[in-house]
């Protein structure tokens, strides 16, 4: 069977002012699969997931999702189209109750189904662990609880593609391991895009794995072929 | 749910049983801090809610009381279609200002409402044939009936300043509590989240614009009928800047907080000017101890402290 593109890009590039952030970027994601996007900091991740979801616009190039091309549509549509991005500074509803946060993430999805709501929101939650949390507020959370709503809200929209920028940060070695057998879970019926510098999590996960410098794709492959790659080697180690 | 509901249910027996109990004197003010206080609950909408801070709402207000008026005066209108149309032309003022003043956000929208007003003051006193400009005009009492029922009579005036009240709480509690209700305390949040979950920003703004302006107009004319005046006044400044203020008094983002915060007020201007000629002054010491000590205002306070499931 032939790999089906969930998503595409046809040289991606955003400039900020004279800095070339993201520079000619062709990537496809398989749908199904877990793909890592790794790179120092400042290599531009950020930015490029930021242009497939809609956050920021691209300077040229097309991004085409389920087929369709996206490149100007807004955010809110993409991600109504089954897009879920979660943030690497977390970005939470702080006085709002942890049961809140998710459950708008959550009810977009429902629409009229308000019935759902309570026991999707309580399922979700479970799902990384803060369901005895339900009734806190979000920003009473310590930092590790945060990232883990932050990722349950993702969880919770049920996208077709997942978009996880760094999300083991601050998390403990505990959660890392939760974290690892949840995406594992979720990868079942969702194609994962993960940017990750905990590079024992992407061994652990990722199906394949791209490799950013400077704003430009320096390799792409297999866990294995991407850990023997000279040229990645001088990117981690003599940058 | 239950509790919520209960609290606001009463708040409207208590109002129903005053009529009954309270002496003239109150009972007039009553009917008056109903009217405004459903003003500042349409303020609320996009204040409390939504986290979007007009300086203009004076207009709608006004436009919903000329509305009214003018297509009872000058139309010939009966009262209660006088006051649909007052209504409908607050909806399409504020549908025309939620388009052109949400191309802007912070201060900027903050004066682009502002100005939006002072030109709708401008035009009543441009139209001044018709608007007897600044002087305003008188709805008669002959006019301001409906059913057989005497709108400035003090009794029917009381039950209609409450039924107009309920209406707008009950509605606010609804529309909080429903899905919409969540978005736009979302927005007024974190709006880049907000974004980022699926939710069109830019149309759930849009929609508190449009309720809140048409819940301001229908106060508006509201007062018109009740009251039997119309005048460019309450589209001045200050008619903008008071429904702010019992909005932050009472506790902005809560359902019953700009109803106690317009009650707190007025008889805070109301007691002060009997012991002192410089109410204004105890007014203001206290207005300004409120925003030191009590920045959620008093219901806001409540919330903390009491009541976390307020709504
Ligand atoms: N909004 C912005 N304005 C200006 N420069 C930016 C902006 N966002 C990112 N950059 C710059 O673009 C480069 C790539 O940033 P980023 O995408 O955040 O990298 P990464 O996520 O790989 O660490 C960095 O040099 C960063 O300083
Ligand atoms: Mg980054």
């Amino acid at each position: 069977m032939a790999a089906v593109n969930l998503l595409s890009t046809r040289g991606l590039s955003r400039n900020f002012g004279g800095m070339k952030a993201v520079q000619n970027v062709d990537l496809d994601l398989q749908q199904g699969k877990i793909r890592a996007l790794i790179g120092p900091n400042g290599a531009g991740k950020t930015t490029l997931v930021s242009m497939l979801c809609g956050r920021i616009p691209a300077s040229s190039g097309t991004v085409t999702f389920l087929g369709q091309d996206v490149t100007d549509m807004p955010a809110h549509k993409r991600i109504s189209m089954g897009m879920a991005y979660t943030f690497q500074i977390t970005s939470i509803f702080d006085d709002l109750t942890v049961f809140e946060n998710v459950a708008l993430a959550v009810q977009h999805r429902l629409g009229r189904a308000a019935k759902q709501l309570k026991p999707e929101v309580l399922a979700t939650l479970e799902r990384v662990g803060l369901e005895t949390r339900s009734d806190q507020v979000a920003g009473d959370l310590a930092y590790g609880h945060q990232r883990l709503l932050e990722i349950a809200m993702g969880l919770g929209q049920e996208p077709k593609l997942l978009i996880l920028d760094e999300p083991t940060q601050g998390l403990s070695d505990g959660e890392i391991d939760e974290f690892i057998a949840l995406i594992r879970e979720v990868s079942a019926n969702t194609t994962v895009l993960l940017i990750e510098h905990n590079i024992s999590v992407v061994m652990a996960l990722a199906d394949a794995i791209t490799v950013l410098n400077f704003g430009e794709i320096i390799a792409e492959g297999t866990p294995e072929e991407i850990h023997a790659n000279p040229a990645v080697q001088a990117a981690y180690l003599g940058g | 749910m239950r509790k919520s509901l209960t609290l606001h249910l009463g708040l409207i027996a208590l109002l129903f049983a005053l009529q009954f109990i309270a002496p003239a004197y109150h009972h007039g003010n009553l009917a008056r801090i109903m009217v405004m206080a459903s003003f500042a609950m349409g303020y609320n909408i996009m204040f409390g809610y939504t986290g979007l801070l007009s300086l203009g709402h004076a207009m709608f207000f006004a436009v919903g009381m000329y509305g009214m008026g003018l297509s009872a005066t000058q139309l010939g209108l009966s009262i209660g279609p006088a006051f649909g149309v007052g209504i409908l032309s607050a909806l399409i003022c504020s549908l025309i200002v939620g388009l052109l003043a949400l191309r802007t956000i912070g201060v900027a929208f903050m004066i682009v409402t502002l100005m939006f007003s002072q030109t709708i003051f401008l035009t009543i006193l441009y139209f001044g044939g018709i608007t007897r400009g600044d002087e305003g005009f008188v709805i008669k009492q002959s006019t301001r009936q409906i059913f057989g029922l005497d709108l400035s009579d003090a009794t029917t005036r009381y039950f209609a300043a409450l039924l107009l009240f309920s209406l707008v709480l009950l509605g606010i509690l609804w529309l909080v509590k429903s899905p919409t209700g969540r978005v736009l305390i979302a927005i007024r949040e974190n709006e880049e989240r907000a974004k980022m979950l699926g939710y069109d920003v830019w149309r759930h703004k849009l929609a508190a614009v449009v309720m809140s302006g048409t819940v301001s107009g229908a106060a508006g004319a509201a007062y018109g009928v009740l009251f039997g005046y119309v005048g460019a006044s309450f589209s001045q400044v200050p008619y903008s800047i008071f429904p702010l203020l019992w909005v932050l008094l009472g506790g902005a983002g809560t359902v019953i907080g700009p109803f106690v915060g317009t009650l707190f007020m007025f008889y805070l201007i109301d007691l002060s000017s009997t012991v002192t000629d410089a109410y204004m002054l105890v007014v203001g010491v206290i207005l300004v101890l409120l925003t030191m000590f009590a920045r959620n205002g008093l219901m806001g306070i409540v919330r903390e402290r009491w009541a976390k499931w307020l709504p």
